[in-house]
């Protein structure tokens, strides 16, 4: 089944190199991740593409059910049944790592990649201390005595800003709180230096004046270490805090990716568009939000062509019938910056009203 | 202070009181109280809407709740429309449900699952003995097409609905009795933020036809900003201030609020945004801080007065309270 990608790899490299001109460390090759339900198949993530460089954090930006936490679960390899990878490539420096073996995989999580939830309290064993769990890290991966690895896991509880770490180590899940949960979950995903971490949803759970405390850890470490990020999240605000490029997903497909200002400044994308019309923005009050009508689409038996037409003003304001039965591709605008959308791409018979250096 | 207008509230909470008692030790005796709310009072104006945020553990869900007396409060009066709520009992406190309805947070586990939507709706109705069948039948239809559903969903179970179509049955079901006030209580932070912002228009939209007033309960403060006449903040069981939309988020004059505000990510990633990041985490409301219950986290305390005299809401600007012995330093 890889066969086919060659071509679009190649593609992928030349346009995606403008990152301070790293090497990807992560290349994302047409990843198509379905679930076989009774109901039919689910086209969860229906061929996505995207890299990250070395020490970036690239978020990936989508409503429920858009795809973006099926994607990182399929880069840890974690996807049940009924869900399987069907297509694609995973390259971690240039290693495929869906071509890897169960008993690889579980050497390149902790190690090479982590992960961090939304809901640091259930990913936490109640029944063990803290320390234990840290602990529990670092013998798995390497090979240390004890009384080192409890000084390290200590160490690392004072970098994510634990209070009076040496005593919070013994400390059990639920006598933290949910932001000193989240720390805990940093500290153990960051235990092995790993190169590349997934945050799903890492504030999402936390109030407002914990999730800011969080994003200021976040932000600190990323200027610390050289890790990468994925940042998965629902909320833009999180992605202007913290991500240097930025892909918006919507119903299992990249719609739009660029720098995370560009997007800002100028979405192309319809739907990015509405969705920064509809969040009530603070100190911005008006009338009435910005509404993106209708619902986003059941991903079995999807009708042909854009997956967002049937919920697209700029569709009905520019009258395109090409919408709803061709699919567009992903084309590069401008550099880096890269949109899903038939107002941009020509076809055969369709000329797009927008064009390049376009945007409203 | 020169009052412009004497308007008279249609929902007014006086020094609303709820605790919990803990129990503890070998014979189960109580052994402390969660001061959930503790001592708050404010006033609804017919047509408005009051946004109440806080944190979680604050208390605004507490008191919510029992302003329609889903919970039992400890102490206090909620006067609507001249009459006590809390000292309401039988037919009274039923006719009184009539004008005050709720919608949750969670759209599907606050409808019964194995009743098609128009049953549940109509429910309100059978328990009030009002209409015929064929009439209520109608009604339900109304108010379906009023929060932009269609007559068909009527017979159709929850699961079918996505979850904003669920919020708009839930927003239906309390529309049903044509109330005078709802609270909704987090209505929108189970949404999609495409799928929130129909619902936010929805309700200015129900507001605005039906002359409706609101306390709409939420933790995202952009959102309350957006939909309210008028926020009261919480902090540990009390109001810290309660101001007119514009006043409070142009100015605010608790330390906490301005955290707060200054807590909310940045809406364009080349914003430059001080931020106050508070330290440590909200106290337990089972042993909560002496004096002001901010003062451990507050940047401006000042020792030996902030953590010994609790702070009373006072006015310092028109209709702009706060419960802090320096707020002056922000005028």
């Amino acid at each position: 089944m890889t066969a086919k990608t060659k071509t679009k790899r190649s593609k992928a490299q030349t346009s995606g190199s403008h990152g301070k001109g790293k090497a990807p460390l992560l290349e994302v090759q047409n990843l198509k991740t379905y679930f076989y339900t009774d109901d039919g198949v689910l086209t969860a993530v229906d061929g996505v593409d995207f890299q990250v460089a070395e020490g970036e954090v690239f978020g990936l930006v989508g409503e429920s059910g858009c795809g973006k936490s099926v994607t990182s679960l399929s880069i840890m390899r974690l996807v049940d049944p009924p869900g399987e990878i069907v297509d694609g490539r995973i390259l971690l420096q240039g290693e495929d790592l869906l071509a890897k073996k169960l008993a690889e995989m579980t050497r390149v999580r902790g190690r090479q990649i982590s992960m961090i939830f939304q809901q640091p309290k259930s990913s936490l064993n109640p029944v063990f201390t803290i320390a234990e769990q840290i602990i529990e890290v670092f013998k798995i991966h390497e090979n240390i005595s004890d009384e080192e690895a409890k000084a390290s896991a200590i160490e690392l509880l004072r970098r994510v800003g634990i209070p009076d770490p040496e005593r919070k180590a013994n400390a059990y899940p639920h006598e933290l709180s949910g932001g000193q949960a989240q720390r805990v979950m940093i500290a153990m995903a960051l235990a092995l230096r790993p190169k590349l971490l997934i945050a799903d949803e890492p504030t999402t759970a936390l109030d407002a004046t914990i999730q800011a405390q969080i994003l200021d850890l976040m932000q600190d470490l990323r200027d610390a270490t050289d890790t990468a990020v994925i940042l998965i999240t629902h909320d833009l605000g999180v992605i202007a805090e913290l991500a240097d490029r930025v892909a918006v997903m919507y119903a299992g497909k990249i719609v739009e990716e660029s720098d995370t200002i560009t997007l800002f400044d100028r979405p192309l994308h319809p739907y990015t568009q509405g969705l920064m019309g509809s969040i009530p923005v603070l100190g911005e009050a008006k009338e009435r939000l910005e509404v993106i009508p209708g619902n986003v689409p059941s991903l079995i038996n999807l009708k042909p062509g854009c997956r967002f037409a049937s919920r697209c003003a700029a569709r009905q304001e520019y009258g395109l019938e090409i919408c709803e039965r061709v699919e567009p591709d992903l084309i590069e605008m401008e550099a880096g910056h890269k949109v899903r959308c038939w107002l941009y791409q020509e076809y055969e018979g369709h000329t797009p009203p927008l064009r390049k250096g376009g945007g409203r | 202070m020169k009052k412009t207008t004497k308007r008279t509230p249609l929902v007014e909470v006086r020094e609303l009181k709820k605790y919990y008692p803990v129990h503890g030790g070998l014979l189960k005796r109580q052994v402390a109280e969660v001061k959930a709310v503790d001592d708050v009072s404010f006033a609804i104006f017919p047509g408005e809407t009051l946004g109440l945020v806080g944190e979680s553990g604050c208390g605004k869900t507490t008191v919510s709740k029992a302003i329609l007396r889903l919970e039992e409060a400890s102490a206090g009066e909620v006067i609507f429309e001249g009459e006590d709520v809390l000292a309401a009992g039988g037919a009274d406190l039923k006719r009184l449900r009539r004008d005050m309805q709720i919608v949750f947070q969670d759209p599907f586990s606050s409808l019964d699952p194995r009743l098609p939507v128009g049953e549940s709706i109509a429910e309100a109705l059978l328990v009030h003995g009002i209409g015929t069948p064929q009439e209520r039948f109608e009604r339900v239809l109304e108010v379906l097409r009023k929060v932009g559903l269609e007559s068909y969903h009527a017979a159709r179970y929850p699961h079918q609905f996505s979850g904003g179509q669920r919020q708009r049955i839930g927003i239906a079901r309390a529309l049903i009795l044509d109330p005078k006030f709802i609270v909704l209580d987090e209505p929108v932070s189970a949404l999609d933020v495409s799928i929130q912002a129909q619902v936010l228009n929805l309700l200015s939209d129900l507001q605005a036809e039906l002359g409706l007033t609101y306390l709409f309960v939420a933790h995202n403060l952009a959102v309350v900003e957006h939909i309210s006449h008028r926020v009261a903040v919480m902090y540990l069981g009390r109001i810290a201030e309660i101001a007119p939309r514009d006043n409070l988020f142009s100015k605010p004059l608790h330390p906490y609020t301005q955290a707060l505000m200054s807590a909310v990510p940045k809406k364009h990633p080349a914003d430059k945004k001080e931020r106050i990041i508070l330290s440590g985490d909200v106290p337990s409301p089972l042993n909560p801080p002496s004096g002001c219950r901010f003062h451990p986290r507050c940047p401006i305390a000042r020792m030996g007065h902030c953590d010994v005299e609790e702070p009373q809401l006072r006015e310092l600007e028109p209709e702009h309270w706060v419960a802090c012995h320096y707020a002056e330093e922000f005028i």
